[in-house]
């Protein structure tokens, strides 16, 4: 009940025990070939939220249902399915959360809205301490 | 309009007050359901992860009746202890499948030899493949799937004493 | 009990030693009853016109700001001491600890961070009522009042539910210790550097409230209120950079920001200061701007409130995950309702009679400056409404998650445009100035703009997104436009924070620069490598020599050895993967390897099939200037804050000798 400012980082800090003797899938942690597809991997892989730390992509999470994914994420891939078709076979079935880029579901348009909202505001505001040019 | 913008702030600031407060005092909720619970199972294949018990694919779960998927590792300890909860459903009459993840065949003999057996069939997913498909989000976890091989129910986490009647139900209600 | 305390005096000593603890609370109690007497003062003299009663509150202010320092002090040497009578030392200290950490860990837990929190406030406090001399006396002494106002119900957090003092009876022979990751230099001050800039913002927000009470919302205001909004921003910007430098060399992910929660909650009382910073600029020169920089005051230290509120109260999940506890939660949550909620009040009750001033021209340094706030603000909304969506939409059954892709697109154009906003301002004259004039003086840093997006085309396109491309782009030029300001003036006669604002320019401009670089240049590889094996990446060989295991003092280590080199000569480097016993926990220590150019990083991972160990190996082209730009940033506020004040002493050293 230590209550302290403290970055005790839950994966830098891996409890042991809680994962498989098994080893990671093939290509879990072995990067495509092709320079062009593993950056498309890689750009996915860091917007899919781990679900066993929750608060880090797959891309840089050490548990072990991570490293599955990343390696389904780079199988697929390469074998030609686009990244965004990987995202919603995902959201299918573990809902937004799992995109750290938000979807264009109507529960997530205000968020989309806002920055042009905030702008509009900003530029209404703004109007109001500029001068008018005068008529000439 | 000047008015607005002045009170504008405050009324924002409450908003947030307000939203502070509720997820204070909201239960703490951070179980990933899947989106999968009233959709048909996605077709899968696995092969026996245990010695003594056959291989598992999803056609065999939809067979008019409904059955248990209780989703479990050798290596991960709530698994060992939601097991006497597990015999209990099966001494109630619940049929149950299972899914190994990770696993491999000597490590799960071992563990059922220690914990028991209350599975029908066990298929070995050595690569959270069909977690994945499923959407479940770890061990243990058990569907509720209904006779025609749609996901009724998905229960996150050990199954305790007290959740038992409640799976029943659910067998019961997906009839 | 402390060895040394036994012997023929031991009693006496016992009892020496054993009131450390009560003067400390003692203290705290006497400051909380002079915060509220301060209030009371402050309040029946400004309502009663009483200047009797109003002669009494800068003495109350100073004993307040000494009582606090004398509690803290208290709680540091009962760490120094290892007093395990007391129950924050034993939950928080072991008496083997090297001093430094039991010197830090002071304020490594809740309750002496909040201590500290306190003090600090009480001293700056202290500083207001002896040192400050533009305000007129009404508005300082309602000032005061309002700072002893916000002390009040930190004095009541901390007696009422997080005791420093209290004692554990019996008490056990030694204490629980640190955790091993907390015995971090750059983690024993990173949490205090947050903190002096949270309470900086306190005091300028004490300052607004004096202000809208008073009705005296002017240059004089402004004046008064800009060190301490320079100082805590100074303060913000270096506890931000080494929070960033930190996570990125102890998580081993070769990140270093993540648009987590707790990131975010630092980020947004920056972004508030930041827009304080250059608004109050505007008002103390022009006298305009006079509600919006009232309201920037009270929406900075409301960051920081939220800030502590979202770290503190656990209600979104975090990398960083700090120890939290819902009932503390529920009474910064209930501070936060209080003061803010009672500041935008007064300031819709009052502001109505503030008047605005007469519009800016439309070229100008004013409308450069309001267009900064303006952008500065939005990213600031946007942050907040990004960090705190996912809150929302579970109000509705609904998870979502937010985070990097979203902050990146969003944020990111946002914060190019204030770079080009940063390039143009300085060099746009103050009331009135041309278009025409100011695009010659921009023509240079243009030119030099256009030369780079020609040369970045043929050099790397196709290789590079759209945004590290106009980020480095925008950083060139704007770190040559940045040094105009200095072009054809006599370099010994500049004042002081002019140099300020143009280090500080340009120190934004060198961390975009490695911003960007990081983004676009990166390069990783990920390989499965057994002793022996020779690794090539990046223009980098690395021979991977052995593996070796490693004892530390509370860890067991597994080290590979590795030759890294370019051509020349090789460089030894180690990481490491570490276990610790109690709790049973890994972790990796990534080597760095610092060049002019870059940063090579290694990382260790665990072992795969066959003897062959998994390693991530980063080269990180120039992404050092990240922080050198933050640091330079916050030297530039260094500058400024002294060239203001050094002015302000003389001329009215002038005035003085004028009069004579």
């Amino acid at each position: 009940m230590r209550l302290i400012v403290a970055l005790m980082l839950a994966l830098f800090v891996t409890p042991l025990g809680a994962q498989t003797a098994l080893p990671p899938a093939p290509y879990a942690d072995r990067q495509i070939a092709d320079p062009a597809l593993e950056r498309k991997a890689k750009a996915l892989m860091e917007t899919i939220r781990c679900l066993t730390c929750q608060s880090q992509s797959i891309a840089d999470s050490g548990a072990s249902m991570a490293g599955d994914m990343r390696s389904q994420i780079r199988e697929r891939i390469m074998a030609g399915e686009q990244p965004e078709a990987i995202r919603d076979w995902l959201i299918a079935r573990y809902g937004d959360w799992v995109s750290y880029e938000p979807t264009a579901a109507p529960i997530l348009w205000p968020l989309w809205a806002a920055p042009v909202l905030l702008l509009g505001l900003g530029l209404l505001l703004l109007r109001g301490r500029i001068k008018r040019r005068k008529r000439a | 309009m000047r008015r607005l913008l002045i009170w504008l702030p405050l009324a924002l600031f409450l908003g947030f007050i307000g939203l502070f407060a509720s997820g204070l005092f909201k239960p703490d909720d951070r179980v990933i359901h899947s989106r999968l619970v009233g959709q048909p199972l996605p077709a899968f294949s696995l092969p026996a992860a245990a010695s003594d018990r056959p291989a598992l694919t999803s056609a065999q779960l939809a067979t008019g009746k409904p059955r248990l998927l209780n989703i479990f590792a050798s290596w991960c300890v709530p698994c060992a202890a939601e097991a006497p909860q597990l015999e209990a459903l099966r001494q109630a009459g619940a049929q149950i499948d299972a899914i190994a993840i990770r696993d491999a065949r000597p490590d799960v003999d071992a563990f059922l030899k220690r914990n028991g057996n209350p599975y029908a069939r066990i298929g070995l997913d050595a690569r959270s493949a069909v977690q994945m498909a499923l959407g479940s989000s770890g061990v243990p976890e058990t569907f509720v799937i209904d006779g025609r091989g749609r996901i009724a129910h998905q229960h996150i986490g050990d199954i305790r004493a007290d959740d038992v009647p409640m799976i029943l139900q659910k067998l019961k209600d997906a009839q | 009990m402390d060895p040394r305390l036994r012997g023929d005096d031991g009693w006496f000593c016992r009892g020496i030693a054993s009131m450390i603890a009560e003067t400390g609370l003692a203290a705290l109690w006497l400051a909380a009853s002079l915060a509220l007497l301060q209030l009371v003062l402050a309040f029946a003299g400004l309502k009663g016109g009483k200047p009797d009663l109003l002669a009494a509150v800068r003495p109350a202010a100073v004993a307040q700001g000494v009582l606090t320092a004398i509690a803290f002090a208290s709680l540091i040497t009962l760490f120094l001491r290892s007093d395990m009578s007391v129950l924050l030392v034993v939950t928080n200290s072991h008496s083997m600890k090297p001093w430094l950490y039991k010197f830090a860990g002071t304020w490594g837990n809740h309750e002496g961070s909040m201590l500290l929190w306190v003090t600090v406030m009480g001293v700056a406090g202290a500083a207001v009522a002896l040192f400050e001399r533009a305000l007129q006396r009404n508005a300082h002494m309602a000032t005061l009042g309002g700072q002893a106002a916000i002390s009040l119900g930190f004095y009541a957090f901390l007696l009422f539910s997080s005791n420093p003092f209290a004692r554990i009876d019996p008490a056990p022979a030694d204490g629980q210790g640190l955790n091993p990751l907390l015995q971090d230099p750059g983690l024993a001050f990173h949490p205090p550097t947050l903190y002096l800039g949270y309470v900086g913002l306190s005091v300028a927000f004490s300052f607004a409230i004096g202000a809208l009470l008073t009705r005296q919302v002017d240059a004089a205001f402004a004046r008064a209120m800009r060190p301490w909004v320079l100082g805590a921003w100074v303060l913000l910007t270096l506890g931000i950079t080494a929070g960033s430098y930190w996570a990125y060399y102890e998580l081993g992910w070769g990140g270093w920001w993540f648009w987590d929660p707790v990131e975010n909650a630092s980020l947004m009382p920056w972004l508030a200061a930041t827009a304080l910073l250059h608004s109050v600029t505007v008002l103390a020169t022009r006298d305009a701007l006079r509600a919006w920089t009232v309201m920037l005051a009270v929406v900075a230290f409301s960051m920081s409130m939220v800030g502590t509120f979202l770290v503190r109260s656990g209600i979104l999940t975090s990398v960083h995950a700090f120890a939290v506890d819902p009932t503390r939660g529920s009474f910064i949550l209930g501070l936060l309702a209080l003061y803010i909620g009672g500041a935008l009040a007064l300031f819709g009750w009052r502001i109505g009679s503030v008047r605005e001033g007469a519009p800016f021209e439309l070229v100008s340094r004013e409308t450069m400056l309001v267009v900064n706030n303006l952008l500065l603000t939005v990213i600031l909304g946007l942050v907040l409404i990004g960090t705190l969506y996912p809150l929302m939409t579970e109000a509705f059954g609904h998870k979502v998650s937010v985070g990097a892709p979203y902050f990146d697109r969003i944020a990111g154009p946002i914060a190019l445009a204030l770079m080009v906003a940063m390039a143009a301002g300085p060099l746009t004259r103050w009331r009135k100035d041309q278009a025409r004039a100011v695009g010659k003086r921009l023509l240079i840093p243009l030119c030099i703009a256009l030369l780079v997006s020609i040369s970045l085309s043929l050099f790397a396109w196709g290789r590079i997104g759209i945004l590290p491309f106009l980020g480095l782009v925008i950083a060139v030029a704007v770190g040559v436009s940045s040094l105009a300001p200095l072009w054809k003036r006599k370099l010994l006669r500049t004042p002081l924070f002019t140099y300020g604002m143009v280090v500080a320019h340009l120190g934004c401009a060198v961390s975009l620069a490695g911003m960007a670089c990081d983004s676009a240049f990166t390069v990783e590889k990920l390989v499965a490598a057994r002793p022996g094996d020779m690794i090539q990446t990046a223009g980098w060989s690395l021979r991977f020599r052995q593996i070796i295991p490693i004892a530390g003092d509370n860890w067991t280590a597994l080290q590979a050895d590795m030759d890294a080199s370019r051509g020349g000569s090789s460089v030894l480097i180690r990481p490491q993967s570490r276990f610790f016993a109690s709790p049973p926990t890994t972790t990796s220590e990534a080597a760095l390897l610092t060049r002019w150019d870059g940063q090579l990083y290694v990382v260790l991972g665990e072992e795969v099939e066959g003897g062959r160990w998994q390693l991530r190996i980063w080269w990180k082209p120039f992404v050092t200037l990240i922080w050198l730009g933050g640091i330079m940033i916050a030297l530039g506020g260094a500058l400024a804050l002294v060239g203001r004040e050094r002015r302000g002493w003389l001329m009215k050293w002038r005035a003085r000798e004028a009069r004579r």
